[in-house]
């Protein structure tokens, strides 16, 4: 099994810490794991992005040409992949940053407003959890237990107050992308 | 210990703490300064030593001084600042000393940029600073092998009384993976019996890499060569991945080693018998296993993010009995793996031509693809 994942967004909507919530997730799953992020400059221009490899053996090439999980928080990072995902992979687009509609049939998209989920959960910041759960809807290597766990495990003690809400967000985005799956496959 | 989920430059900053590192001087550049940063929190903590010197220059000639007592020390850098450092360097290797150092390979030549390369591999194998001398040179791929081989650095560095260096890059250091860090070792300040670690009841020694007369420098040089000849026999190191029935055999170290695996497994699937041989030493160069590996294969393929520098370590091993070929990517580009793996399938699949240097013959497919 390998499977792999790409996230990007702008700096600040925490694209890169939900990577390394996966990684540590599938890591305390047992499973060979790798996160790489974009460090050059376009990350000091504001976009940002990461690439997580979940793997059962020694992980080859940390980043992939056409991976078959991707999740874009804004429209560059919707422009830049759509065309990348690989055929019959996933897309999970945040619809609150973006403008226009799916150009590819050959792959799932789901767009969800995660801007707006997460503040009605009541922390904008909580956009990277809800982008994640949307995405567990087609990741069976995850579930929201395995991603919860990780963050209870490896947050650092300040932050574990935060916990509950990220486990909200994390259902949010789950249910929210279950319901327009549904909708799809109808 | 437990795995933790560790980025490829603390992991090799925290291996050092642990094997017993009691001075650090370095400066800092993308993209190896978190190796830096985490030492300048861990080893004023332990009541060891950390200095950000005033640039590279510097850095090494601190190392130089510092290694001189027989302190466990070292640097990291990253391309242009190691080619500040090829000076010192020299000089350490002249006065026969152990240090360790990292170089986080980048884009270049210049100031370049700050993505993955493997551009330094020549300046790191085959010489950079100045005279007849060398330094052992262990290429990780991935975070766990960056701190195993970290540790080992040290061992090797003193064990020869030579330079080790740890030639990794921008990918590998960024990168995250879970790893399993060793036991705090302490630290031990051995008592050697080159350390000019204080006079005091006995004779005075002196560590210097000045030989005026010409016979007593050659007798240095002859010294470094025979010390050398024993890191050759003892000191080769390399993974091997599918080669049992391999025809064809891929050959990349640190961050190609790993793309060129994920090729290989792809053309396996696809039924072409293919294996990976990764170089680990760089220097001592695994030039005996190539050679042996040549007696069976059918053809190489060389990937690296340089112009082919390993590449002319491999033909020289290979000496024309089977095709080499070479696939790269440079500038700070790590390939991605399907173009490694449509690399195997024109070896694998096509007539080679083995009238044109390998090199020539690469630039020339790619400027054409690139021109397409």
């Amino acid at each position: 099994m390998q499977k792999e994942i790409l996230i990007a967004g702008f700096g600040g909507q925490g694209a890169l810490f939900a990577g390394q919530v996966m990684a540590y997730a599938a890591m305390d799953n047992g499973k060979e794991v790798t996160w790489i992020p974009s460090y050059g400059p376009e990350m000091r221009g504001g976009t940002a992005n990461c690439t997580v490899v979940i793997a059962d053996d020694e992980i080859g090439s940390p980043l992939v040409k056409n991976p078959p999980a991707v999740i874009a928080f804004n429209l560059p990072s919707f422009d830049k992949y759509e065309e990348l995902v690989q055929p019959g992979g996933v897309l999970i687009v945040n619809q609150s940053m973006v403008d226009r509609g799916a150009s590819r049939t050959d792959i799932i998209t789901i767009f969800v407003p995660g801007n707006e989920l997460a503040e009605e959960i009541g922390d904008r910041r909580l956009l990277n959890m809800v982008m994640v759960g949307a995405l567990l809807t087609r990741l069976p290597e995850l579930s929201i237990q395995d991603i919860e766990t990780a963050l209870n495990a490896h947050l650092p003690e300040r932050h574990k107050k935060l916990l509950p809400q990220n486990r909200l967000a994390l259902q949010r985005g789950y249910d929210y992308a279950q319901k327009e799956l549904e909708k799809q496959i109808i | 210990m437990a795995r933790e989920l560790l980025k490829g430059n603390v992991a090799m900053a925290e291996a050092a703490v642990r094997a017993g590192l009691e001075a650090y001087f370095g400066y800092p550049i993308t993209p190896q300064t978190e190796v830096l940063e985490h030492l300048s929190a861990r080893l004023p903590e332990l009541g060891r030593t950390f200095v950000q010197a005033e640039s590279e220059v510097a850095a090494i000639n601190m190392v130089y001084g510092a290694a001189c007592t027989g302190t466990r020390v070292m640097s990291s850098s990253s391309s242009p600042g190691v080619s500040l450092m090829m000076e010192g360097i020299s000089y350490i290797s002249g006065t026969e000393i152990p240090a360790v150092l990292v170089n986080v390979m980048r884009g270049g030549p210049g100031l370049g940029n700050i993505a993955p390369s493997q551009g330094d591999y020549n300046q790191a194998v085959h010489g950079g600073g100045h005279g007849d001398y060398n330094m052992i040179v262990l290429a990780p791929s991935t975070v766990q092998e960056s701190i195993d081989l970290m540790v080992l650095a040290f061992d090797l560095a003193e064990k020869y009384r030579m330079i080790t260096m740890l030639l990794t890059d921008g990918s590998i250091g960024q990168m995250m993976e879970p790893a399993e860090l060793p036991e705090m070792r302490p630290v031990v300040r051995k008592d050697w019996d080159w350390a000019t670690n204080g006079a005091i009841g006995r004779e005075r020694r002196i560590l210097s890499s000045i030989y005026i007369n010409p016979p007593l420098e050659e007798e240095t040089n002859l010294r470094l060569m025979k010390t050398w000849q024993k890191v050759q026999a003892n000191e080769v190191r390399y993974k091997e991945y599918y080669l049992d029935d391999a025809e064809f055999i891929v050959v990349g170290f640190g961050t190609s080693g790993r793309v060129a695996l994920s090729a290989v497994r792809a053309a396996r699937a696809q039924g072409i018998k293919v294996g990976l041989f990764r170089p680990i030493s760089l220097n001592p160069f695994p030039y005996a296993m190539i050679d042996e590996l040549a007696n069976k294969a059918s053809a190489f393929l060389v990937v690296e993010m340089n112009s082919g520098q390993m590449l002319e370590d491999i033909r020289l091993a290979v000496r024309g009995r089977v095709p080499v070929e070479f696939y790269a990517r440079l500038g700070g580009i790590v390939p991605f793996p399907d173009e490694v793996l449509s690399e195997i399938q024109r070896v694998a699949t096509t007539k080679l031509n083995t009238d044109q240097h390998p090199r020539d013959a690469w630039l020339a497919r790619f400027t054409a693809q690139s021109e397409r």
